[in-house]
């Protein structure tokens, strides 16, 4: 087995007992990357040489004895979080030759902890996206067929993971960027409850649902990389005041669900889901019932307004977020404008693409004179109705299982021309987004997509707010 | 409801963004298309529903209001990526 392809925990073994050291896992994976990214695309920045570096310091802490979940362990990025000294470009022209001052409080905590950045992933433009094609850079490949999209926005931190880049990536999830592209690669994907990882060095894009989580080979990886970025931070005055649990305490050792009910959502399996992916996501819930769960069916009857609810306020939080980018003190500046006014529209014309432009126009105008009421408030007001949907279930349910998405992997321009049904692959992934709730996704097998080709989809598991313990458990049940 | 061309010349001016004609017309139809979908909200009774704008749960978080040292090399890489004249970062003029 080659180093790159070790899990955290077997690599963490493996550096304590002194059969490998920091920079030869740092090595493995950094070749591994020269070999397989000029076919996945998934790195927009490799920093080779800072990697050997904070190896090797790595591998002297070590030495010393020091213990650490991380230490020693390399890791990618997305690419929309700050890097102090690395570039950091949001997949967007407006940033292409920026270089972050500071490193995220997320950053920070790792490299304390010892693990090691070898890079930046490819990320839709500003995270606004679910399948990677709307970077500025080029779209990110599915490691399982090159032909197909990786999945969104952390599309670049997935495929990496998938294709053995890294031992763990870093991504955020707004409305499922870390759940959804987990699922299209085969690999595990959390999103913290909002508020318990610091968004501190995210560059903003829904500051009321916007966390960052890691992706992982297995759920107690999740567990150990949660445990490290977990936590109140300063500069951020939305994190949760509430202490961190030790997530992998409990991980490995209970196989027992005894008194634990999961809820099914009738609205997450209607009949029109994919026979493949419905059977998957039954096959999972099996296991669970196995391990001594019961399941009951549930009803989450606000379900449907997820999408409207998010694609409303979503563009409304980015098209004020996204003002910063105005052409001065940071990021592109337009050569041709002559005045003030015209540095910003012609910076902002030159520099956004496509989607990120359809956003910012989609929230300007949900919040101009007029149609605030019809629009925003209104989707304000039903995203409370979605929230007492899930505080009503869980007064049945410990937990909930549905899908993560309603299909496999589908080919990289196939909805490129379709915002619409771009923004419906969402539909499994707001509702937790939207209530601030901690939810994963975690690999369910494969299904055929055609002629015999079998692609990875995953299972999502959403448990109440700050209940990741309880949440990484059950999830490890399901591997 | 079709949005009208001056209604997007509007909003695109509202948000600061050089639109090409093209584009214009574009987002327009791609916006009617959107909101025509998210209009489905109107068949939810919110009568006496409370708004929700956040999840954290916090109210008031409050912190001294004291000036911090931040690391020299930080504040010149931040400082060093515009134009810049005498130390102030340089904007175009005004009026």
């Amino acid at each position: 087995m080659n180093l790159n392809e070790l899990t955290i925990k077997k690599a963490r073994q493996k550096l304590v007992a002194g059969e490998i050291s920091a920079l030869s896992l740092t090595v493995a994976c950094l070749e591994k990357i020269k070999k397989a990214d000029s076919d996945i695309r998934a790195c927009l920045t490799v920093c080779e040489e800072e990697a050997i570096l904070e190896a090797k310091l790595a591998d002297q802490r070590i030495a010393a004895g020091e213990q650490g979940s991380l230490l020693g362990i390399p890791y990618l990025c997305k690419d929309n979080i700050m890097t102090k000294g690395i570039r950091t470009t949001a997949a967007s022209l407006i940033l292409g030759g920026y270089t972050a001052p500071y490193d995220a409080t997320v950053i920070k905590k790792l490299k304390a902890a010892g693990a090691i950045l070898l890079g930046k992933t490819n990320l839709d433009e500003f995270a606004h996206g679910a399948s990677t094609e709307n970077s500025a850079y080029g779209p990110t490949r599915n490691p399982h067929d090159l032909s197909r999209v990786p999945g969104g926005s952390s599309g670049g931190s997935a495929a990496a993971l998938a294709a053995e880049m890294c031992l763990f990536a870093i991504g955020s999830d707004t409305g499922g960027s870390i759940r959804y592209p987990a699922s299209f690669c085969g690999v595990v994907g959390l999103k913290p409850s909002y508020g318990r990882v610091s968004r501190s060095g995210l560059l903003s894009m829904t500051s009321s649902t916007d966390v960052i989580g890691p992706l992982t080979k297995t759920v107690y990886d999740a567990a150990l990389v949660l445990q490290v970025i977990a936590g109140r931070d300063k500069l951020d005055a939305t994190t949760a005041l509430e202490d961190v649990d030790d997530y992998s305490v409990e991980l490995a050792s209970s196989f027992s669900l005894n008194g634990l009910t999961i809820g099914l959502p009738n609205e997450y399996f209607l009949p029109e889901l994919n026979k493949q992916v419905a059977q998957k996501v039954k096959e999972a819930a099996r296991k669970l019932e196995a391990a001594g769960a019961k399941l009951i069916p549930v009803s989450l009857p606000y379900t449907k307004y997820g999408i409207p609810v998010y694609y409303v306020i979503t563009p409304s939080e980015i098209s004020s977020n996204l003002a910063r980018f105005d052409g001065i003190g940071w990021g592109l500046a337009n050569d041709k404008a002559q005045d003030l006014q015209e540095l910003y529209k012609f910076t902002r014309g030159q520099g956004f693409g496509p989607e990120v432009k359809r956003r910012i126009m989609l929230g300007t105008y949900a919040l101009s004179a007029g149609y605030y009421d019809a629009y925003y408030k209104k989707a304000q007001s039903v995203r409370t109705l979605i929230i007492k949907d899930f505080t009503a279930a869980f007064k049945k349910v410990d937990l909930l299982l549905t899908p993560t998405a309603p299909h496999a992997a589908f080919k990289i321009g196939e909805q490129v021309n379709d915002p619409l049904a771009m923004y419906l692959e969402d539909v499994f992934v707001t509702g937790a987004s939207l209530a601030g709730l901690p939810a994963i996704s975690v690999p369910a097998g494969r299904v055929d997509i055609e002629a015999g080709r079998l692609m990875p989809i995953g299972a999502q598991l959403i448990a109440p707010r700050l209940e990741e313990k309880l949440l990484l458990k059950v999830a490890e049940i399901l591997e | 409801m079709a949005i009208t061309k001056e209604e997007i010349k509007h909003i695109a001016e509202l948000a600061r963004l050089d639109l090409s004609a093209e584009e214009q017309e574009k987002f327009g139809a791609q916006l009617d298309l959107i909101l025509g979908y998210v209009k489905q909200l109107d068949e939810v009774n919110t009568k006496g529903v409370e708004i929700t704008s956040q999840v954290s749960g916090l109210v008031d978080v409050w912190r001294e209001d004291e000036a911090r040292d931040w690391p020299r090399d930080e504040v010149e890489r931040a400082l060093s990526q515009g134009d810049l004249e005498g130390g102030q970062v340089k904007v175009k003029k005004v009026l």
